[in-house]
């Protein structure tokens, strides 16, 4: 990832140029900050993984596929706002290179001036169609196998996601495409000699803002508080009179306006979505979730930003070949030595 | 011994019928010809019964929820090929080739590859399988992951670009060969102590650890047997179509393909699974015109399968047992009521001695 995010940097656009052979490392922080960015998005996503198993115990495989779903209606948003010059010139996969560097280069970021409030709004569009097509997911094929084993919820998950991919292989394509830019790539010197991308910035910020919302609505409010209460035994919260149905749909909605929100962001920062793109990130992300302690939503945070920190060394100091089996790694070795995850209390199983 | 006699017969026998149906597949008999692509979707539709059974034997009846048997297959079609590539051809002269050499060097091939997917098992089953449900699914589909990342490294079996040049051996009879001892070998495991062990972990993992089962040491057990016989099919996957491995072909998705199979045939039926392999590989061919269509049409099924049937198809329906099941239960209530009173006797008897 953080490969075609360097691409982002005007000087990288040159094919011939040798600097992409020269490690990430020798940009001062860059890959940290970098890493801390796509761990924010990493950190969105496990969210939802991990409010959705915390009421449910249900390893909702379709999220990562909502995420997608997510990247794929912005796509179409910002071309129908009007960012669509850059997009134009771009998916015409013969000019790809050139439309790329007239974009980029010469007309400084795309003919409809992407600007953050342009990706505000498609944004929080996406998040709402999102939402509504999680609860739609909960609805249809969850809640009529909520009765049976937890082995079937599994399997329906797998089945929605697997209908989400191929779905949106059908309906969108299967090519990859190129979004319209939403926000201009520039670089940002810090003090310090460190040279940042606005577009991690401006992740990271939105990433967090979110998350600070999130956990405004989970401790601060009444669903909130029901939303807990479920989680912590959903018979026990039907029986004070929560209404569980309710609150369920409610954290589906949660979980996927905040996956949808990722799915723009990982966009702003690599400009190249395909219906497939949610199986990696999803399971990076599942991952995450586990690292934290799942059901814990301060550790999928940390897990999002420890994973994407990860893999953004590894692919500067090692090998970006290997940066798809660092996350599962990772959870082997989590769940070899500390099953519970970083921040998870250990349940006491009961006879 | 005429117990064993029956057995060397009956195996014989459908070595017998195995390599007729071979004979017939590729050479024809008269006027009947099968072309190429028939032969080769009834070898694909073997190899995907190998893997169905087997994955059904963790799934089904050990009730662990594994999605990465691609991986496994991997490992058996790689480690299987590297060998055949590397020394299998040169020992296969040695051997003075011909069919006799190509024998020998196929059976070693198989051993081997089932032998490394063993081992993989082992190394993935260990850790993961102290876990329960979910975590064990998602541990299963890493290590799957892991196994294509690493395949897309290493060199000496060709990297990214896939491994090709590797002796083809096209053979049915084989197929059907480990297909037949895939399917014998897991319906004597289920229908034995090991197997009523495994299931009872199924049904209630803490209930068996309290019979006394030893439960991580059975799953585990159960693990590394179904990662051979998938190995197996991965020797097969390599060596009997194009000669050409490529690891995209053992991602995410082929897992999934082999799992739909197991579920739709329902988890814990041999002839479920092996006719939900049977149809998933001859489906797609015959819906070729549909085949944007294919993994949506696929997936809804899946979702409304599990809605409405979600013990699969042929779930807890043995078509072949059924009365056999049935006069098993009858027979065993009364050989329970036989044993409550033998107990109550011997309690009886007990109390007694201990008066005296």
């Amino acid at each position: 990832m953080s490969a075609s995010c360097l691409n982002s940097l005007p000087f990288f656009l040159h094919p011939s140029s040798l600097v992409s052979l020269i490690p990430v490392s020798l940009y001062g922080n860059f890959p940290l900050v970098n890493g801390i960015s796509l761990g924010a998005i990493y950190a969105l996503i496990a969210l939802g993984y991990t409010m959705v198993y915390g009421v449910l115990k249900l390893i909702n495989f379709a999220h990562g596929d909502v995420f997608m779903v997510g990247a794929f209606t912005g796509y179409y948003l910002a071309n129908g706002l009007g960012v669509r010059a850059a997009s134009s010139l771009m998916s015409n996969p013969e000019a790809s290179s050139i439309g790329r560097l007239l974009s980029r280069g010469i007309l400084g970021g795309g003919v409809a001036e992407p600007s953050l409030v342009t990706a505000l709004i498609v944004m929080l569009l996406v998040m709402v169609i999102c939402a509504i097509l999680g609860v739609i997911i909960e609805r249809f094929a969850y809640r009529p196998v909520r009765k049976y084993s937890r082995l079937t919820a599994l399997i329906t998950a797998i089945g929605v996601s697997l209908l989400l991919e191929n779905g949106g292989q059908l309906v969108f394509g299967a090519d990859p495409k190129s979004y319209p830019q939403l926000i201009a790539a520039r670089n940002i010197s810090l003090p310090g000699g460190v040279t940042v991308t606005n577009q991690d910035l401006i992740v990271l910020v939105i990433a967090l803002g979110l998350m600070v919302a999130l956990q405004f609505i989970v401790y601060r409010t009444k669903t909130g508080k029901a939303m807990r209460a479920v989680s912590f035994n959903l018979q026990s919260a039907k029986l004070m009179g929560i209404n569980t149905d309710r609150i369920i749909a409610f954290t589906f909605a949660l979980g996927s306006a905040l996956a949808a929100a990722a799915g723009v962001l990982v966009a702003i920062r690599i400009p190249r979505i395909d219906p497939l793109m949610g199986i990696l990130v999803g399971l990076k992300a599942f991952v995450a979730a586990v690292l934290g302690g799942i059901g814990n939503i301060p550790g999928a945070v940390l897990g999002g930003l420890l994973i994407g920190l990860t893999e953004t060394m590894v692919v500067g100091y090692l090998s970006p070949t290997y940066k798809d089996a660092v996350a599962f790694a990772i959870l082997i070795l989590i769940l070899l030595f500390r099953p519970t995850g970083l921040l998870g209390s250990v349940a006491q199983e009961k006879v | 011994m005429p117990r064993f006699a029956r057995n060397l017969l009956f195996a014989l026998v459908v070595i017998a019928v195995l390599y007729g149906i071979d004979y017939v597949l590729l050479n024809g008999v008269g006027s009947f010809q099968l072309t190429p692509y028939v032969a080769r979707v009834v070898m694909l539709a073997g190899v995907a019964v190998t893997l169905a059974v087997s994955l059904n034997l963790i799934n089904g009846y050990t009730g662990q929820f594994s999605i990465g048997h691609a991986g496994f297959m991997a490992v058996g079609a790689y480690s299987s090929a590297y060998f055949t590539v590397n020394y299998g051809e040169r020992m296969a002269q040695a051997l003075g080739g011909g069919l006799h050499g190509a024998f020998i060097e196929f059976f070693l091939a198989t051993i081997i590859g089932a032998l490394f997917a063993a081992i993989a098992g082992l190394v993935v089953g260990v850790p993961s399988l102290k876990l329960k449900g979910d975590y064990l699914a998602i541990v299963t589909l890493g290590f799957g992951q892991i196994i294509v990342v690493v395949l897309n490294n290493i060199e000496a079996v060709g990297a990214a670009r896939g491994f090709s040049g590797i002796p083809i051996v096209k053979s049915f009879f084989w197929i059907a060969l480990v297909a037949v001892a895939t399917i014998a070998i897991v319906y004597n495991i289920v229908n034995s102590a090991f197997g009523r062990a495994l299931i009872s972990i199924r049904e209630d993992e803490l209930a068996a650890e309290a019979m006394g089962v030893n439960t991580t040491r059975y799953k585990v057990m159960a693990f590394v047997i179904s990662s051979a016989m998938a190995g197996a099919a991965g020797v097969l996957f390599a060596h009997c179509f194009d000669g050409y491995l490529n690891p995209k072909s053992f991602e995410f998705l082929k897992s999934f393909e082999i799992l739909i199979m197991v579920i739709l045939g329902g988890l814990g039926s041999i002839v479920g699974s092996i006719i939900g392999a049977i149809t998933l590989t001859v489906l797609p061919e015959v819906l070729r015109e549909f085949a944007e269509y294919r993994m949506v049409i696929y997936s809804l099924l899946l979702i409304i399968l599990m809605i409405t049937r979600p013990q699969g198809l042929l779930g807890g329906i043995d078509p072949f047992k059924g009365w056999r099941a049935r006069r098993a239960a009858k027979s065993r209530t009364e050989a329970e009521e036989i044993t409550a009173e033998d107990t109550r006797h011997a309690v009886s008897v007990d109390k007694e001695g201990i008066e005296r």
